[in-house]
């Protein structure tokens, strides 16, 4: 990617608000060319409204939207020719054949399957074999790969592509994200959004949303070292009841369930992480509790975003 | 492909495919037809009649005669006074009566008027106001040739009778018949289709592409056309073929008139499609604010003269009461551009203006 | 009676040529966290029905709450809650009007009704929300609202469908946290979802592949005996035998 050269999205205070919803509060943020893009963040975030606006599809209340330059509400027919979209449902015609689909919107967007096959064609080649089938008889996955060769029949200089991976299973969320890299990796620039905190390794930088903000934007492997407290992983048969003595513990900053696991974050940074560990231990063993199972582990987007929301909503500090 | 012909193929696929929805749509007409031709018949036959004369006599035996041996009447009996008529009416042995006066053949020499009754079993106002048109136009026939001074009569009727003497139904209901289905081929289909892809979220693909919505929406509409024409085609074939429907006038003016009907009906449809955000909305819209006017408010069902004041200052901006004259004009009275072109000029008004309408609202964002 | 909540032998349901389920044989302990694994067709949704009595079964049995399903299913209905957060709560009604219809549908009296609402609003913390139409509250507390409704006639078993797709990570934990402590209170939770990081907040679970479970244990026991790390790759490894 190219740092130097300008944004292909370059976003400042964007505010769109509906009724007396604020979706989107004061947005600012970059994409730059050739970057793999990810917004992380729940339903109710504002990504799907951040990803209308920024297909031009939406009109900001307030600030600059800015795609490849040209501004989403005066320069809407320039855009509309260069950009690739993938709304959140997969927006296909259930009783047309996945082949249908393709031509079909190769036609809307002015070009032809045959033209668009240089671009599709990693993708189409696993859709080949049902080129002839209804795109409602098809698999989750399929659907999402059809769905994604129709943004990108026309060539786009950008793609946008919101919750492309929502309901479908996890082995062809990894085959999507493999075929993303290989679009990346052929220069285009693609957005994507994902309520998956999995997912967000798999992006060159990502941008954690909560309730219409960002509460942060950075690559993933520096906003994981940047857990700002130590933190533990604590197995225990009875996670119930170590739960609700861990959060009793005095410097215990948040206690969440993970998975079958459950992590602690200390209050205190810069201890050293086998005191602590004895600490808490001791504490454990002294209201009841039958010594559990501790040990460091290093933060995962998850832990951070759970942070960085706790501390976002003015020093309500849960767990 | 150019994207106006994707569009046409796609919109062919979907109505090709869904193949309920398109025998409904294709033979729905034609159900209707016969329907309407065999079951619902407006015209009415055996009425079964009474006629009070206190004081026969010829003339008045003249109007028995002429009761008795129409095929619409069937004469139950010619009775001095009223006394049974009321159990006549109630049992339904009697659908309608005439009282002649005192002396009707002193009055018919004289001077003064002649003053008759005609009751008529209303419970039905319908067939009870056909019913009243055919005794009245017996009873003013025999009138006309009774007086013995012609010059102050007043016997013309209801033109529809001028131009139908047999008063056949079928000329009243195709007309009607053919606005009806053009208004759920093209309205309601239209605007269930636009907002079919708003629902699914297409609506978005397409709105991001380089097509202005004009464009869709002219791609998406123009099956529909061909759709509602082929309809147009069956039901009048099928008025022709099964009841020997008349056409007297221009066939090109005909379909020509029945497809501005169509471009007015798909604009209609558009108009609803723009604030209506999901099929069924569409659907009841289409239903409640097209449907009901076209069958109660056009002259279909209803006679207009029949609708209270501020219901009949409504039906003028409703299409299907003009296109309903244009049509009855054409094939019923065998008339031409020249005596239509007012009726005609309201039809392309209303067209230009819905779909400068539908134009103004359609979105080119999500909102 | 099964001293197991849950109980099948060789449970099997054919649609015509086709095998959605095979063979089926599990059992679940009263008041586990069991999870219940597969991609879309699978046969999950399948077995499920069979479960709660809404499928026949061609071939096998099975016990849930001590009943048989093929020949007591309305018994089965009757001791189990089901909470799906797609279909779950009317969203034009009140969260009260929700309580109340569903209290209503499994035949508990106007007193009843009250006194359970009043805990189970309190214990979720949405007193406040008693006469707030359904569609106007967030997704998490919907989501601890139906599984709490579900909860309502006090079922021996919960079938929880897909339960905290979409929310934000704390929400989400703070569902498990109640999930817990409905098992912690003796009611089993039968957990169907095709997102495998939810699997592991499960005691058990098994996975199910192709209309047959292909996995089944404990989360560390399952990644154990296949050798992986994680969930994710062990069902790569299962649906993708190639690709591995």
């Amino acid at each position: 990617m190219d740092v130097a050269a300008p944004p292909a999205v370059d976003v400042r205070a964007f505010t769109r608000r509906f009724g007396d919803v604020t979706a989107v509060d004061s947005l600012t943020f970059d994409v730059r060319p050739g970057e793999l893009f990810g917004f992380i963040g729940p339903d109710g975030a504002g990504k799907t409204t951040l990803f209308r606006t920024l297909v031009t599809l939406l009109v900001p209340d307030a600030g600059s939207v800015r795609v490849l330059g040209y501004d989403v509400v005066t320069d809407l027919w320039t855009l509309r020719s260069r950009v690739g979209y993938m709304p959140g449902r997969f927006s296909l015609y259930p009783d047309l054949s996945a082949l249908e689909n393709l031509r079909f919107f190769a036609s809307v967007f002015g070009t032809s399957v045959e033209e668009g096959m240089s671009i599709i064609e990693p993708i189409w080649r696993q859709l080949a074999p049902f080129a002839d089938r209804r795109a409602g008889a098809l698999s989750g996955g399929m659907k999402q790969k059809l769905a994604l060769c129709c943004a990108l029949v026309h060539a786009p200089e950008i793609l946008f592509l919101d919750e492309p991976t929502t309901g479908v299973d996890a082995v062809s969320r990894r085959e999507f994200w493999d075929l993303l890299d290989r679009l990346r990796d052929g220069g285009l620039t693609i957005v994507v959004s994902t309520p998956y905190m999995d997912e967000a390794s798999r992006c060159d930088r990502v941008a954690l949303m909560q309730q219409g903000r960002i509460l942060l934007v950075d690559t993933p492997a520096a906003i994981r070292a940047a857990y700002p407290r130590p933190l533990f992983a604590v197995q225990a048969p009875d996670r119930l009841g170590i739960l609700a003595v861990l959060r009793r513990f005095p410097h215990a900053a948040a206690v969440w369930p993970f998975g079958d696991v459950l992590h602690y974050t200390d209050a205190r940074a810069g201890m050293d992480d086998g005191a602590i560990i004895d600490e808490v231990r001791a504490f454990v063993q002294a209201n009841g509790v039958p010594s559990p199972g501790i040990s460091a582990i290093p933060a995962g987007i998850e832990d951070a975003f759970m942070w960085h929301m706790a501390a976002g909503t003015a020093g309500e500090q849960v767990g | 492909m150019n994207a106006f012909a994707g569009f046409v193929r796609k919109e062919a696929f979907h109505i090709l495919r869904d193949r309920q929805t398109f025998w409904i749509l294709l033979l729905m007409p034609l159900v209707q037809v016969l329907i309407f031709g065999y079951a619902v018949r407006t015209d009415v036959r055996d009425v079964r009649i009474a006629i009070v004369d206190p004081t026969p006599s010829t003339a008045t035996r003249a109007l028995v005669q002429r009761f008795a041996s129409s095929t619409r009447f069937q004469l139950m009996g010619v009775y001095p006074t009223m006394q049974s008529l009321d159990d006549g009416f109630r049992s339904g042995v009697l659908r309608q009566a005439v009282v002649l006066p005192r002396d009707a053949d002193r009055l018919l020499r004289g001077q003064a008027t002649l003053p008759i009754q005609l009751i008529t079993d209303g419970a039905d106002p319908n067939t009870g106001s056909v019913m009243q048109s055919y005794a009245t136009a017996i009873i003013q026939r025999w009138h006309a040739e009774s007086v013995v001074r012609a010059g102050s009569l007043r016997i013309d009727l209801a033109t529809r009778m001028r131009y139908n003497p047999t008063l056949e139904s079928v000329n009243l209901f195709v007309p009607g018949l053919i606005a009806l289905v053009l208004t759920i081929v093209s309205a309601m289909m239209t605007a269930i289709s636009i907002t079919r892809e708003k629902e699914t979220g297409t609506m978005e693909m397409l709105l991001v592409s380089p097509l202005h919505p004009w464009a869709i929406v002219a791609g998406k509409v123009a099956p529909y056309v061909a759709m509602g024409f082929a309809n147009v085609l069956l039901v009048l074939g099928a008025a022709w073929g099964v009841f020997g429907m008349p056409l007297r006038g221009s066939l090109v003016l005909l379909l020509a008139e029945c497809l501005l009907y169509i471009l007015n009906a798909l604009a209609l449809g558009i108009v609803i499609s723009t604030s209506a955000q999901t099929q069924r909305t569409a659907m009841i819209a289409a239903l409640a604010g097209l449907l009901l006017p076209t069958l109660m408010l056009s002259g279909f069902i209803f006679p207009l003269e029949s609708l209270p004041t501020p219901l009949r200052l409504f039906t003028n901006i409703v299409p299907a009461r003009w296109f309903l004259l244009i049509v009855r004009g054409i094939m019923v009275k065998g008339a031409g551009l020249a005596t239509l072109w007012q009726e005609t000029l309201i039809l392309v008004g209303m067209t230009l203006a819905l779909l400068v309408l539908g134009a103004r609202r359609l979105a080119i964002r999500l909102d | 009676m099964s001293a197991f909540a849950i109980e099948t032998h060789g449970l099997t349901r054919r649609f015509g040529e086709f095998v959605a389920v095979r063979d089926l044989t599990f059992h679940v302990a009263q008041g586990e966290v069991f999870g219940f694994l597969g991609a879309n067709g699978a046969g999950k949704t399948t077995a499920m029905r069979m479960l709660i009595g809404l499928l026949e079964p061609s071939d096998g049995s099975a016990q849930v709450a001590g009943y048989d399903i093929a020949t007591d299913s309305e018994a089965v209905r009757r001791n189990i809650g089901y909470m799906s957060q797609k279909f779950s709560l009317y969203d034009d009604l009140t969260v009260q009007e929700n309580i109340t219809l569903y209290g209503g549908i499994y035949g508990l009296s106007n007193a009843q009704i009250a006194e359970r609402t009043h805990a189970l609003l309190g214990r979720i913390g949405l007193e406040h929300a008693r006469k707030e139409l359904v569609r106007r509250i967030p997704l998490g507390w919907k989501q601890q609202l139906a599984l709490s409704v579900a909860l309502l006639h006090e079922p021996k078993i919960v079938f929880l469908d897909e339960p905290t797709g979409g929310v934000d990570p704390i929400t989400r934990r703070r569902f498990w946290e109640l999930i817990y402590e409905t098992a912690a209170a003796g009611t089993t939770v039968l957990v169907t979802t095709h997102y495998l990081d939810e699997a592991e907040y499960c005691d058990r679970l098994s996975i199910m592949v192709e209309g047959a479970i292909a996995a089944m244990g404990t989360p560390g026991e399952v990644k154990r005996e296949f050798g992986v790390t994680s969930l994710d790759e062990l069902f790569l490894q299962l649906t993708r035998p190639g690709a591995a």
